[in-house]
């Protein structure tokens, strides 16, 4: 089984949510995901300012194997993204929860962030999956 | 190696030159060329023998079972080659008047009339120079049907997750939105996900059936009766078509829009990336819309319809009327087989990927879609090979070729973990399909005994592994002479 750090937040669709406490979150691609989608060739990062809602496309992710839609875990203002993937975006594959951040989120309703799944929830469905 | 790198200042291949230089004064001083161009300067042998190796190197159906799944690489009967080089084709400029023209337009006009009978469409536009220019026509025409209408809330094309990926490309180009479809366990359309989906908002679905998980989706007439309920348009991807020629019509399904790859099912060569076919069929309602030119009899006489028979065409995809060498072959294809042959090609398609299916799970493979029968493709997916050996789908596809078969489709759909697409198509006999299938099981005992073979192969081509990402993140296209 893939890493599925514990003090992450993740959804279905394979994104995890890291709360920083101070209204802001980071959201990236599990391990599993990484691992599934192959070497990651290309990212397509979001706009800093831009204004999404919960389960919005917002990033793009092109491995050698298939090109895929990263969702917005939640609504809110994209703060930042992660422009260090424009030139290494391999960085996901070596390292998904570090340096492969995606983008940082102001969400507009923090309290939504508990809805999202848990480790152990994220694990079962990922075993469910496959 | 490429032919500039054998390039030598002055040499020549004097036999082949032209007598006289050809004269450009014609050409305006401003549009010629300053310097010569970076020819390669060869001899005639130099010339012979690099193309003659670069076929050498090439895997094609011409030299290798192909069973490369959703692209039908069946053999290209050598008839229609024959036919549609004939003299009078060949040298027919495209500016021809019609009365030059009768028999090359008594062929489209023919095949027009083939592709309609057995798509059970109303109409039939040739113009398509691909089945991806097809498709952008078919939802272009759905687009220009609604705005007729003045139904302009009409926004969103359905699009199962399962659809090739020019699908939800095509309906993003003609400014639509695009909402996923999931697939069931079973390899249908998720009925009630399809349900909730639908809305004032559905200007259409675009479905491929059978479908790219190999299996004829049981639900198609209540697909259609929901899509059609809501006003929406019922679009049919013909990549799968083969499957199902002579047996079962889009236009009897209820689709209202159909694109044809003519390179697939009526034979005409691929593989290269054209030149394609990818001719549009519709129901009566979308005929204005078709893409000019068509062609049209007139008693004994044949002519092109233009934006002037048609002011509510979407236009024109060509400068002229689509490839029409390809079309030709096609015409030759249809003609050959006639009806009691086109539905002997859906039957052995079918027969085929079937075999090839029972005899690889009797092997050990898993099945996708085990409890479904296949029609023209089938996927087996190489999950358990991949943890307990590591070697994944990749490896078995690239090992098949030191075996000398070109690898199935991997990888997609994308739904199917560590999956292999196959489809063997009609041209295969038994005995290719069975050394299909031991060199399968070879390729599981080599991943078994000897991983490390597998997950370097090939080991036998022109060429070793090839690295994908740098090849992705590194284009190198371009050969200049600095370099």
């Amino acid at each position: 089984m893939s890493d599925v750090p514990a003090d992450l937040r993740y959804t279905k669709t394979h994104e995890w949510i890291k709360d920083h406490g101070d209204g802001t979150v980071t959201v990236g691609i599990t391990d599993h995901a990484q691992e599934a989608l192959g070497d990651i060739v290309f990212v397509e990062i979001p706009a800093s300012n831009r204004q999404v809602d919960a389960q919005e496309a917002c990033a793009v992710v092109e491995s050698v194997k298939a090109a895929s839609d990263i969702y917005s875990p939640l609504a809110g203002e994209i703060i930042e993204a992660n422009a260090l993937l424009n030139d290494t975006p391999d960085a996901i594959n070596n390292s998904p929860y570090d340096e492969g951040w995606i983008f940082r989120l102001a969400p507009r309703d923090p309290g939504a962030l508990t809805a999202l799944l848990d480790a152990d929830a994220y694990r079962q469905s990922v075993e469910d999956e496959t | 190696m490429l032919i500039q790198e054998g390039s030598k200042p002055g040499r020549r291949a004097t036999a082949q030159a032209p007598l006289t230089r050809h004269a450009l004064d014609d050409l305006p001083v401003a549009l010629r060329r300053r310097a010569r161009a970076a020819l390669p300067e060869v001899s005639e042998l130099q010339a012979v023998r690099h193309y003659t190796r670069l076929s050498q190197q090439n895997f094609s159906i011409d030299t290798h079972m192909y069973p490369l799944g959703s692209c039908t690489m069946k053999y290209n009967p050598r008839a229609c080659h024959s036919l549609a080089m004939l003299p009078g084709f060949l040298a027919r400029h495209p500016l021809a008047p019609a009365s030059h023209s009768q028999g090359f337009l008594a062929c489209l006009f023919e095949l027009q009339d083939i592709l309609k009978e057995v798509t059970g469409m109303h109409a039939v536009s040739l113009a398509p120079a691909a089945g991806a220019q097809g498709e952008l026509a078919g939802v272009a025409m759905i687009r220009a049907y609604h705005r007729a209408r003045k139904d302009l809330a009409r926004t969103e094309i359905l699009v199962p997750d399962a659809a090739h990926g020019t699908n939800p490309a095509s309906a993003v180009m003609c400014g639509f939105q695009v909402r996923e479809i999931p697939t069931g366990s079973d390899g249908d359309v998720d009925i009630d996900a399809l349900t909730r989906a639908v809305g004032p908002q559905t200007a259409g679905i675009m479905l491929t059936n059978p479908s790219t998980v190999g299996v004829f989706d049981r639900n198609i007439q209540r697909i259609a009766a929901e899509v059609h309920r809501a006003g929406g348009l019922l679009y049919y991807d013909g990549a799968n078509l083969n499957a199902i020629l002579g047996k079962v019509r889009p236009g009897d399904m209820g689709f209202d829009v159909i694109h044809m790859n003519l390179h697939k099912t009526f034979s005409t060569p691929h593989g290269g990336g054209g030149p394609g076919a990818g001719p549009v069929g519709v129901s009566a309602r979308l005929e204005p819309y078709l893409p000019v030119p068509l062609v049209t009899r007139e008693g004994a006489h044949y002519r092109w319809l233009t934006e002037a028979d048609r002011p509510e065409s979407i236009g024109r995809l060509t400068a002229f009327g689509g490839n029409m060498g390809i079309l030709l072959r096609a015409y030759v294809y249809a003609r050959l087989l006639g009806r009691e042959g086109m539905r002997r090609v859906a039957e052995f398609a079918t027969l085929n990927a079937n075999y090839l299916m029972t005899q690889l799970r009797a092997a050990g493979f898993n099945a996708a879609y085990p409890q479904r029968r296949a029609s023209h493709e089938f996927i087996i997916t190489l999950k358990t090979e991949a943890k307990e050996f590591g070697v994944n789908a990749m490896d078995f596809a690239k090992r098949l070729l030191d075996y000398g078969y070109h690898a199935p489709t991997t990888y997609f759909p994308l739904l199917v973990p560590e999956c292999l697409l196959i489809e063997p198509t009609e041209s295969e006999s038994k005995e290719d399909l069975d050394g299909f299938v031991a060199a399968m099981i070879a390729i599981r005992d080599e991943a078994r005994t000897n991983p490390e073979l597998v997950k370097t192969a090939p080991h036998r081509m022109p060429v070793r592994r090839l690295d994908d990402v740098r090849a992705a993140r590194q284009l190198d296209l371009a050969w200049s002479p600095q370099a």
